[in-house]
């Protein structure tokens, strides 16, 4: 029998050895590595030792194969030794359509996270984040904002009341009256807050609710600017393909008045339910403040013009992700708070 | 506000497209919010003339006509009494399909085929009529279109109608808006039949009297201008069918010719009409003054009123017959045995009637408009038609014009507008002459003073009284699209941010990372207590208290939940709470509440189906990462079940514990936790140098007492340490039958920062840690 063909032998009998690493235990994969990798007798490295004593064209063959037999060897020990080092079986064995392991996600509530990407967008504008209490004095409530009680408008404000003169605010408006009298103009300001009207719970409405109130104060705020600035926010906030549309409107503490519609996210503006077939929705009422505010607040109202803004964030949320019912953002449960974890 | 199409083009006097009618006025601040095709659904019906009438050969009730429906005659089987051979009826053909969706078709009736149906009014949905069917004055030929030939098809526009603008409540303030961005000019529709030479009131200052009835104004603040106009000899009955087309179009019900008169001039020009039977005037007399307390009245609406002495009355010699503004009383109505009719055209103060319509709580057609204002100026033009309409349609003579009596006239208001300030507050330049038009295409004459613009206010437009009101006009009417979009340059505010919202983010960031949900609870409960805040008008006993505290509304969630079997319940809120102060307003703290309940970690099969619940100890780490998050100085301290948290002063801020709640025998024990919101100072991390030496460690298990605590054991080994125990924690807690007290092991770390600590310093320091142990608390090394 030649060198050669010894050799050859010796190979296939090594090649049919790596078929069984994959079922080997760490001790018997320590043998093997011996047995044909070892450094002084392994057998293949005795192989590769003595290819010098072969004809050259027989050393070529033998040597090309003995080093493929080698690679896939040392290929299937590593193989073998990191699937017992991670607790598996057979690789084979595996069934990786099994569930990992998790850790319980939480969300922050929808409302909130609405929020705060609108305090984020107009902050890039400029405007700082402010509160105020929720119970307030009627007269910052009303009367600073040009809203006297005996005029009809009032009555869009169903007021809850705590005493004689003081209640639930009913919008977070009053902080615009509180900040004037505190700080003079630049004044760029949004008051998120919750805010009270006395509605029956019904699934468009809620006695309770958010409001972010917005109000820029300086010299030179003309309604183009307002305009920019709410068409800015409505880009960002939707999509750069949004359309907006400022309707007259009125507010007794801003003049000229807005309402601001956005196109419908639902529809894209050809008309469904939940725009009642306009296309539009109402997202907020808004308009240049009016001179009489700025003077029941002892801002110079010569000197000095302002946009003001108003809207809900709980309708908000209910538009961009589809709620059907007000009342889900209030009861708390699971299922549905879940579904806003990131 | 209904706005009948129809209406609105016979004011303009052109067929208005009614989508771009309903776009200019949505974008002039008359939002259309609907528009309704009145009607549309009657398509199929035509207009039928019955040729012959016969008896039906099998049903006594029933009629046999021929019925010429433009093309050739059919056979109709017709129930009708009224059915006769010659007139023209609504005729609905087999296939047509009916208001309400039911379909014709062509079907035997006691043996007789009837090819389709004569309609009735109700059947058309034209009204309640079922008696007979609706028998049409018409010239139209058969087969025309019935809603071609009758005055029923009209488009109907919702109008949202702000508060200010009391002129928008009348067909003819709308049509104005229309007029103004149309350029055309808005004109009452002729009435029928009207009588010529009905003339213009005749003004008087005190009082005066019309035709044999006084007038008298006691209560000129209430009332600045009262009207009156006397028909005699009028025949109440139904109104022409044009008239009754109009009511209904725009939703109102025609109820007889006088009340219709009246109803049509509030719709067409916002004045508020009462009519009276002059025979049940006693006294022959009209005095307008403040009611007495005591009075009372029963209104149209059958409901006694208690009158008081801050009210204004409209009354007769004898008494009270109508609350000026509100309502009329039920002994002076119109009825069909009147024949005199005296006709009310008031103005009354809006801050009166708004007054006395909510003492009364009730609301009506008439202090709706008033408590808004009407125009002052326009009485005259409405009780001319009023008149007009009256004597045309209900006949009757008007023997003197009628009475004006208006004490104190009012002067017209002017505004002066700078041109300069519109471009200042709109930002885009105006000039001068655009100005001008668009003011007077809005019915404001304008002109020149100095460099500003003299400005009159027309009478129906209450709301505008300074500048800034004529400079929104500007806007409306230009149209708030014709604004660029530019964002020009901006100064940063100089209000800083409040501190707190930050502090909540973090809060929010890490709670959410602990795997707990936000929450968000109303904050009006039905908890009472001596320092609770009550709302004095609640909705109802569930809501008339504000919260004092955020956990309990979070129990009630997790029941919530429980109902619906979620038992892995773990929620946090940020929120208000309230406490009575003493002063106004109420104290407002910034608080956080979390509850955990079941499963530690969501469910993984290669856990063998074992699930570990939340433990007082996974609360009590929550409690501390609360604390450590917003608690603020202080101290945790543990309580009877659970831990407290109070302030350098020692007053309570917070508490953490299991937690009572109506819990399910399947659901998790309950936790929760409740937490004073304290602003962090702001603090740097300041960096530690990390060790380079290595630390040699020590297991020490230590026999506690019962009456010694881990925490005073810890104290104790740190301060015994010295510089080189680096670090002390508890990993195991045992306890056995008959042991004295417990065992607690803890690990020791010891380290010297500058070089290898050596086994046997670490063991000295071991001793010294024990010694002292038991020298000041009594606890021994547990024996082995």
């Amino acid at each position: 029998m030649s060198n050669s063909t010894r050799h050859q032998d010796e190979l296939d009998v090594i090649a049919q050895a790596v078929e069984r690493v994959a079922a080997a235990d760490a001790g018997t994969l320590a043998e093997m590595r011996t047995e044909f990798l070892g450094r002084k007798a392994g057998k293949l490295t005795q192989i590769l030792r003595s290819l010098g004593s072969l004809a050259p064209e027989e050393r070529r063959a033998i040597g090309a194969q003995a080093n493929q037999v080698k690679q896939q060897l040392e290929a299937a020990i590593a193989s073998r030794e990191r699937a017992l080092e991670t607790g598996a079986r057979r690789p084979v064995d595996v069934d990786r359509t099994m569930p990992g392991r998790h850790v319980w996600r939480g969300a922050m509530h929808p409302v909130v996270s609405v929020i705060d990407e609108i305090c984020e967008i107009f902050g890039e504008l400029g405007f700082t984040r402010v509160i105020g209490p929720e119970a307030e004095l009627e007269e910052y409530n009303f009367t600073k904002l040009n809203m006297p009680l005996d005029h009809p408008a009032a009555d869009e404000h169903d007021t809850f009341y705590l005493g004689r003169g003081v209640l639930l605010r009913t919008h977070t408006s009053p902080m615009q009256a509180r900040i004037m009298e505190q700080y003079q103009p630049p004044i760029r300001i949004l008051v998120p807050g919750r805010a009270y009207r006395r509605d029956a719970f019904d699934p468009s409405h809620s006695p309770v609710f958010e409001q972010i109130e917005g109000l820029v104060v300086d010299e030179g705020v003309s309604f183009v600017d307002f305009k920019a600035s709410i068409d800015f926010f409505v880009k960002r906030f939707f999509s750069s393909d949004t359309t907006v549309r400022f309707r007259p409107s009125f507010f007794p503490f801003t003049e000229p008045s807005a309402e601001v519609d956005v196109q419908c996210q639902m529809c894209k503006g050809s008309g469904c339910a939940t725009c009642k077939q306009t296309g539009y929705l109402e997202i907020m009422g808004a308009g240049m403040v009016h001179p009489a505010v700025f003077e029941n607040c002892g801002i110079d109202s010569e000197r000095y013009t302002g946009y003001a803004f108003g809207m809900g964030p709980d309708r908000i949320a209910m538009l961009r992700h589809g709620i059907p019912d007000i009342r889900l953002l209030f009861e708390n449960d699971m299922r549905f708070l879940s579904q806003f974890a990131e | 506000m209904n706005v009948s199409v129809n209406w609105l083009s016979a004011m303009l006097g052109r067929t208005l497209d009614p989508e771009d009618a309903a776009a200019r006025l949505t974008g002039l601040g008359a939002t259309v919010e609907a528009v309704e095709h009145m009607h549309a659904e009657l398509g199929d019906v035509v207009i039928g003339i019955v040729e012959r009438v016969e008896r039906h050969p099998n049903a006594d009730r029933l009629s046999l006509c021929r019925v010429n429906a433009g093309n050739g005659t059919v056979e109709v089987v017709c129930g009708a009494p009224n059915v006769r051979a010659g007139a023209k009826y609504p005729y609905a053909p087999a296939g047509a399909v009916l208001p309400g969706g039911f379909k014709l078709s062509a079907r035997k009736i006691r043996g007789v085929t009837s090819n389709g149906m004569l309609c009735s009014a109700r059947e058309l949905g034209l009204g309640t009529e079922h008696e007979g069917i609706l028998e049409v004055q018409t010239d139209a030929a058969p087969g025309t279109p019935f809603v071609q030939a009758m005055p029923v098809a009209d488009v109907c526009f919702d109008v949202e109608v702000t508060a200010n603008r009391p002129d928008l409540l009348c067909h003819k303030g709308v049509a104005r808006e229309l007029a103004a961005v149309y350029g055309l000019p808005v004109k009452l529709p002729a009435i029928p039949n009207a009588p010529t030479g009905v003339g213009a009131p005749r003004r008087v200052e005190g009082q005066g009297a019309v035709d044999g009835v006084e007038v008298v104004i006691e209560d000129v603040e209430g009332c600045p201008r009262y009207m009156a106009a006397l028909i005699r000899g009028v025949e109440i009955g139904p109104s022409p069918v044009w008239l009754e087309a109009r009511l209904r179009s725009i939703g109102a019900r025609p109820i007889n010719n006088v009340v219709d008169a009246t109803n049509y001039v509030l719709y067409e020009l916002n004045q508020p009409m009462h009519a009276f039977d002059v025979a049940k005037v006693r006294g022959g007399k009209i005095i307008v003054r403040r009611a007495i307390a005591g009075e009372r009245l029963t209104t149209l609406d059958g409901e006694k009123r208690e009158l008081t002495p801050d009210m204004t009355m409209i009354c007769d010699a004898k008494g009270v017959t109508a609350i000026a503004g509100v309502m009329g009383g039920a002994d002076s109505e119109v009825t069909s045995e009147t024949t005199d009719v005296l006709l009310e055209c008031a103005y009354f103060d809006p801050r009166s009637i708004r007054r006395t319509r909510q003492a009364l709580k009730m609301t009506t057609e008439a202090s709706y408009r008033f408590e808004r204002g009407i125009d002052l100026e326009g009485m005259a033009e409405a009780i001319r038609r009023a008149v007009t309409l009256i004597r045309a349609i209900a006949g009757g003579e008007e023997p003197e014009p009628a009475i004006d009596v208006y004490p104190k006239l009012r002067k017209a208001r002017s505004v002066f507008l700078r041109p300069e300030r519109v471009e200042h507050v709109l930002g885009m330049p105006m000039s001068r002459d655009e100005i001008e038009g668009l003011l007077v295409k809005l019915g404001f004459p304008v002109a020149p003073k100095d460099d500003r613009l003299h400005v009159q206010v027309p009478g129906w437009r209450p709301d505008v009284t300074r500048e800034i009101d004529l400079i929104e006009e500007l806007a409306r009417l230009k149209g708030y699209d014709s604004f660029p979009v530019e964002l020009r340059p901006l100064r940063p505010s100089v209000v800083p941010n409040d501190p707190v919202e930050p502090v909540k983010a973090r809060v929010r960031r890490v709670l959410t990372g602990w795997g707990l949900n936000e929450a968000r609870s109303l904050s009006l409960t039905s908890a009472a207590g001596s320092d609770a805040v009550r709302v004095l008008n609640p909705l109802s006993a569930e809501d008339a208290y504000l919260r004092r505290d955020l956990l309990s509304g979070l129990v009630r969630s997790v029941e919530r939940n429980w109902a619906v079997r979620e038992r892995d319940v773990r929620l946090f809120e940020l929120g208000t709470v309230f406490r009575a102060s003493g002063a106004p307003l109420p104290e407002e703290t910034h608080r956080l509440a979390a509850v955990i309940s079941g499963a530690r970690l969501p469910p993984h099969w290669g856990g063998a189906g074992k699930t570990i619940d939340y433990d007082l100890w996974d609360l009590k780490g929550l409690f501390v990462e609360a604390v450590r998050l917003v608690g603020g100085e202080g101290e945790i301290v543990s309580s009877d079940e659970g831990w407290e948290f109070r302030d350098p002063s020692g007053r309570l801020t917070g508490h953490a514990g299991p937690v009572d709640a109506d819990r399910p025998a399947w659901a998790a024990p309950l936790y929760g936790l409740e937490l004073d919101l304290v602003l962090p100072e702001r603090r740097f991390v300041w960096y530690g140098s990390l060790p380079t030496t290595p630390p040699v460690e020590r297991d020490v298990a230590l026999v506690l007492p019962a009456e010694v605590s881990a925490a005073q054991v810890e104290s104790v080994v740190r301060d015994a340490g010295g510089a080189l125990l680096a670090e002390v924690r508890a990993f195991d807690e045992y306890r056995a039958e008959g042991m004295a007290g417990r065992s607690v092991a803890w690990r020791l770390v010891f380290r010297a920062p500058d070089r290898t600590l050596r086994d046997q310093e670490a063991d000295e320091a071991l001793s010294r840690v024990l010694a002292a142990v038991k020298e000041r608390l009594g606890v021994e090394r547990r024996q082995a």
